[in-house]
C-alpha cells in the first residue's frame, strides 16, 4: 500500500525514545550525574565503582526491560485489535496474563494448599518466569484448541475471557487458603516489575521477545487484508485460518514472556495502539507495527520514570502508574478525536 | 456443442447450496445446473431468503457446496487453490468493513494482494491497475479520503474499484445497490453495464432492483421455490419463467412491457 510519508514520525519518536532512555537512567533514589551515565553506559571509567554498579547492574537492564515491555504489549494490543475488529481487545484478551497469574499463584500460593502433598518448591529466580509461562501456556493451548473449533472469531474472544475468568476463580480458592505472607508475595508479583532481571534473564527475555517480534513483522500483509474482514480477506488469497492461528501464537508468546519476566502490565497494550493510530492516521500494519513498538517503548520509560518519584527514596507500582497517567490522556485523546478505530 | 463450452466462464452440475451445522445439513437450494456465458452482465433474482446469497458465497467458495460440481474456465473449482481463485474471481460483499482508517487508495489497493510481494508492496504495475480502476468507477478524486468517510453510494463505487484492482475475469457483487438511493442505485447498473462492455468482464450480481436488473443484464438466474432457471429476459418471456417469482398477491409481471408491476385491484 502506499500510504503518506512518515519518515518525521518516526525520526522524532526515535529522538524522544533515545532522550527518555537516558533520563529513565539518569533518574533513581542516587543521584548520578549525567556526564557519568554517558561514561559509563559507554565503557569509559566513572568517578565512583558503586555508581558504575548502580547503572550497569540495575537502571540499565530496568530501562531496557522497560522497552522490550512496553513495544511487546503494543504489538500484541494491536494483533489483537485487528484480528478481533474490536478497539477493546488488548494482548491479554486471551487470557494469557490470567494463565501466568494462575501459574504464579499456583507457584507461591498453592505451597501452604498443597503441603503434605508436594514438596514446598523453593522460589528461586527463575521459579517465577517458569511457572508464569507454563500458566499462560496451558491457557493459550486451550484457547487455540477452542479457536479452532468455532468458526465466529467473537466467539473466540469471549472463550478467552472465560478462561482468564476461570484462572481467576481458582487464584481466589488458593488465595482464600493461604498465609497472609503468601498472599502479599503474590500480589507484589502482581503489581508489575520492571526491575530486578539479571542480564542472563534479559537475555532470554531478549531473544524470544525478538522471535514474536520478527514473526509480528512477517505478517503484515494478511493483518492489511483483515482490515477488510475475514471474507475479503479469503477472497484476496489469505489463508485466514492459518494467519489467526498465526498471530495467536505470535501474541502468546510476546505476552507470555512479558508477563513472565514482568508481571501483568495493565493498559499499555490496549492504549498505546490507539495512541499509534490516532498520532498516524493509518491502519496500515507497515506503519503502525513499528510506530506501536516505538511508542511503546516510550510510554513505559515515561511510567517507570514517574514510578521512581524522582528525588524521592520510594518507587511506586509500575501497574499502578500505567493505569493511573495513562487511562486520562486516552479519554482525552478519544473525547477529542471522537473518533476510534480498530 | 465445443463452441457453446468456449464462452462458458461458470458452469455448474447438480449443485446443491446450503449449510452444515454440526451433523444437519440445511439445503438452501438443490439442482442448480447452469452455463454461464463470458462478458455478460448475470443477475440473480429472487425473494428474500431464497438462497441468492448462499449461492454466490458458494460460487465464490467462501463457502462450501453440499453437493455437485463448480467449474470455472472448465476446470472444478475444487481443484484451485485460493490464492488460484483470487485471480480469477472478486468480490463485492454485503457486510460493512470494520471501521478503520484505511484510505480510498489503500483500499483499492488492498486487491492487488494476490500479486504484491510478502510485504505488500506495490509495484508500477500494481499501482497502474489501481489507477485504471480508481478511473473506471470515476472516483479518482476521493482517492486520498478516508473509506469511513464517503457516502454510501461513494463507498460501493470503492469496493467495486477494489474488485477491479483484483483483475479478475469474473466479479460476484451481493446486492450492490442495497442502501443506495434510485440515483445511485442507477449509476450503479450503469457501472456495471459500462465495465462489462468495456472491460470484457463477467459481472454476476444479486439484486432486489427487478426491473432494473431486467433492462441491464444480459442473463438472469431466477431463484424460484423449487428450482433455479436461468436465461436471457426473451428466452425466460418464452417460457412464462418471471409470472411466479414472486406470490402473487401484490406484484405481478406485464410480458408486454417486460417489467414486474403493483397489481391492479
Amino acid at each position: 500500500m502506499i500510504t503518506k510519508n512518515y519518515t518525521v514520525h518516526f525520526m522524532i519518536l526515535s529522538v524522544l525514545l533515545v532522550i527518555l532512555f537516558f533520563v529513565n537512567v539518569s533518574l533513581g533514589s542516587v543521584s548520578i550525574p549525567i556526564k557519568d551515565i554517558l561514561s559509563i553506559l559507554f565503557g569509559g571509567i566513572s568517578s565512583k565503582e558503586s555508581w558504575e554498579i548502580i547503572i550497569l547492574n540495575f537502571r540499565f537492564p530496568k530501562a531496557i526491560t522497560a522497552i522490550l515491555v512496553g513495544s511487546g504489549l503494543s504489538i500484541c494490543g494491536l494483533l489483537m485489535q485487528t484480528l478481533f475488529r474490536n478497539p477493546l481487545a488488548g494482548p491479554f484478551v486471551l487470557g494469557i496474563s490470567s494463565g501466568a497469574s494462575l501459574g504464579v499463584a499456583i507457584l507461591i500460593l498453592g505451597s501452604s494448599f498443597f503441603s503434605g502433598i508436594l514438596i514446598t518448591p523453593t522460589i528461586s529466580n527463575w521459579s517465577l518466569p517458569i511457572a508464569s509461562s507454563l500458566g499462560a501456556f496451558l491457557v493459550l493451548t486451550a484457547v487455540i484448541v477452542a479457536a479452532n473449533k468455532v468458526r465466529n472469531i467473537m466467539s473466540i474472544l469471549i472463550i478467552g475471557l472465560m478462561f482468564g475468568s476461570l484462572a481467576t476463580a481458582i487464584i481466589s480458592v488458593l488465595a482464600y487458603f493461604s498465609k497472609a505472607s503468601e498472599i502479599q508475595q503474590y500480589i507484589y508479583w502482581s503489581f508489575g516489575s520492571l526491575g530486578n532481571l539479571s542480564w542472563a534473564e534479559i537475555a532470554v527475555f531478549a531473544t524470544i521477545y525478538f522471535i514474536g517480534i520478527l514473526g509480528s513483522l512477517t505478517i503484515i500483509k494478511p493483518l492489511n487484508s483483515f482490515l477488510l474482514g475475514e471474507n475479503y480477506a479469503k477472497s484476496i488469497g489469505i489463508n485466514v485460518k492459518r494467519n489467526r492461528n498465526i498471530i495467536l501464537l505470535i501474541t502468546s508468546i510476546l505476552a507470555g514472556v512479558i508477563t513472565a519476566f514482568s508481571g501483568p502490565i495493565a493498559f499499555v497494550g490496549l492504549a498505546v495502539p490507539h495512541i499509534s493510530k490516532l498520532l498516524f492516521t493509518t491502519s496500515n500494519h507497515k506503519i503502525l507495527i513499528p510506530a506501536v513498538a516505538i511508542l511503546g517503548g516510550i510510554i513505559l520509560l515515561i511510567c517507570d520514570s514517574i514510578a521512581q518519584l524522582p528525588t524521592s527514596e520510594f518507587t511506586l507500582p509500575i501497574n499502578a502508574i500505567t493505569s493511573l497517567f495513562g487511562a486520562p490522556v486516552v479519554i482525552w485523546l478519544l473525547i477529542r478525536k471522537k473518533k476510534i478505530f480498530i | 456443442m465445443d463452441k457453446n463450452q468456449n464462452n462458458i466462464v461458470l458452469k455448474t452440475e447438480n449443485l446443491s447450496i446450503g449449510y452444515v451445522n454440526r451433523k444437519k445439513k440445511t439445503i438452501v437450494a438443490k439442482d442448480i445446473n447452469l452455463n454461464l456465458k463470458e462478458k455478460n452482465l448475470i443477475t440473480v433474482l429472487g425473494k428474500n431468503g431464497i438462497g441468492k446469497s448462499t449461492f454466490l458465497r458458494t460460487i465464490a467458495k467462501v463457502q462450501n457446496a453440499l453437493s455437485g460440481s463448480i467449474f470455472i474456465n472448465q476446470k472444478n473449482l475444487e481443484s484451485y487453490t485460493n490464492r488460484n481463485i483470487s485471480t480469477l474471481l472478486s468480490l463485492v460483499l454485503t457486510e460493512r468493513l470494520p471501521e478503520s482508517q484505511l484510505t480510498v487508495f489503500e483500499l483499492v489497493a488492498l486487491g492487488r494482494q494476490p500479486y504484491t510481494n510478502w510485504i505488500d508492496k506495490l509495484s508500477d504495475n500494481d499501482v497502474e491497475k489501481i489507477n485504471i480502476a480508481l478511473q473506471q468507477t470515476e472516483i479518482e478524486h476521493l482517492q486520498h479520503k478516508f473509506f469511513y468517510e464517503l457516502s454510501d453510494g461513494q463507498l460501493q463505487r470503492v469496493l467495486i474499484a477494489r474488485a477491479l484492482a483484483q483483475d479478475t475475469a469474473i466479479i460476484i457483487l451481493d446486492e450492490p445497490t442495497a442502501h443506495l438511493d434510485i440515483h445511485h442505485t442507477l449509476k450503479i447498473f450503469a457501472l456495471l453495464k459500462k465495465l462489462v462492455q468495456k472491460t470484457s468482464k463477467t459481472i454476476i450480481i444479486s439484486t432486489h432492483q427487478v426491473n432494473l436488473a431486467l433492462q441491464f443484464s444480459d442473463n438472469v438466474i431466477l431463484f424460484k421455490d423449487n428450482k433455479v432457471i436461468s436465461g436471457s429476459i426473451d428466452e425466460l418471456n418464452n417460457i412464462n419463467a418471471l409470472e411466479d417469482l414472486f406470490p402473487d398477491t401484490v406484484i405481478n409481471y406485464d410480458t408486454k412491457l417486460k417489467q414486474f408491476v403493483i397489481k391492479a385491484n
